[in-house]
């Protein structure tokens, strides 16, 4: 058991670092959904909510695509804006959530056996 | 009340089948990017079994990404928890946008299916229910699990084994989120303004990135996104009174 608690002595500051960090990454997941009255919200700020998917998808993807290798990247050599243009067209024209993700996932795999960096 | 997406799609089946279906896209991300973080952590001198525990305990990629790369790097716990803290900023904007879909679950189903709120599984959830999915917590429980399930193993191979792993580019998984990300995003593009909101928002988020803000981006822009599609939704109303969202 003198072991263990010497590890845990040895990692003071990290796991009071880990702990910090998970209180600061569950509470904003949690505090809302547990405690809005989400069916009796301010007509205005449920309107502004229901915006929130569309803009936070797009604020996830668009730095996935066109920032590659660290870099904002419109070039040629961005694979995932190359694969990101037929994705989003089978997407938009087959509406189909797995086919999507097939065809850009095999367009990756694809390119890297064609030795695409 | 909220927009429906033209796309209709049947939600037939068990809960549990809906629940992995949902899931197994997520699972495909999660595995490579949970192995690229385990074996990152212990680059940066955390241990590997700290590693798995962050997996369980935050079930982030951005904020465990974060903290690696700060605590490698010697920062403090106020500047990494801060930082982390940043991060997770869009978790608020996400649980609260989901409140009004889940007001009919007690407060403890609530809570439990904010833990298992990610980026991804947010995506899912919210998009069926705006397909006219009729809630069903079990399918959420069954996707968090599942998805929170590959991030802790894919983080343990990385950490404990992550040498044993060679470059798993060729698989093409780096691009499972992203593909996954387009594939629910291009049906939410239902109106004029949703594609408006989308490209601006998918811009600005861009341009604060390649700026420097790579830990604000994300929040900022959301924010800025759905207040203009909020702002157009109020002039278009006053134009036509009697349109709906």
């Amino acid at each position: 058991m003198s072991d263990w608690l010497l590890w845990l002595r040895g990692h003071e500051t990290l796991l009071l670092c880990v702990g910090a960090a998970t209180f600061v990454t569950v509470l904003p997941k949690v505090l809302p959904v547990t405690f809005l009255r989400g069916d009796c919200l301010p007509p205005l700020l449920r309107r502004w909510l229901d915006f929130v998917p569309v803009a936070v998808m797009a604020a996830l993807v668009g730095p996935d695509i066109f920032i590659y290798n660290g870099r904002f990247d419109l070039s040629t050599d961005n694979l995932f804006l190359m694969v990101s243009i037929p994705t989003f067209l089978v997407a938009w024209k087959t509406k189909n959530y797995f086919v999507t993700i097939a065809v850009g996932i095999g367009l990756v795999i694809l390119a890297r056996w064609a030795g695409f960096v | 009340m909220s927009q429906t997406t033209g796309a209709a799609r049947s939600f037939s089946g068990p809960a549990w089948a809906e629940g992995l279906r949902r899931a197994l896209p997520i699972t495909l991300g999660y595995v490579p990017v949970g192995f690229a973080f385990g074996v990152l952590a212990v680059k940066n001198g955390i241990p590997a079994g700290l590693a798995v525990a962050m997996a369980v305990l935050m079930f982030s990629g951005s904020g465990q990404f974060v903290f690696a790369s700060l605590w490698g790097g010697g920062a403090g716990i106020l500047s990494t928890a801060a930082a982390v803290g940043i991060v997770n900023l869009r978790y608020l904007l996400m649980s609260a946008a989901e409140s009004p879909w889940l007001s009919r679950l007690p407060r403890a189903q609530r809570f439990l299916l904010g833990l298992g709120l990610t980026d991804e599984t947010f995506a899912v959830h919210i998009t069926a229910l705006q397909e006219g999915w009729t809630l069903n917590a079990a399918t959420m429980y069954v996707c968090n699990s599942t998805t929170h399930l590959s991030w802790v193993g894919g983080c343990a191979i990385g950490a404990f084994c992550g040498n044993l792993v060679n470059d798993v580019r060729p698989l093409g998984l780096d691009y499972a989120i992203t593909a996954m990300f387009l594939a629910l995003l291009v049906p939410q593009c239902a109106s004029r303004l949703h594609v408006l909101v989308a490209v601006f928002t998918g811009a600005l988020s861009v341009a604060l990135k390649a700026g420097g803000m790579s830990q604000w981006n994300v929040a900022v822009a959301t924010v800025a996104g759905a207040s203009l599609g909020l702002a157009l939704s109020l002039r278009a109303r006053r134009g036509a009174p009697e349109e709906a969202a």
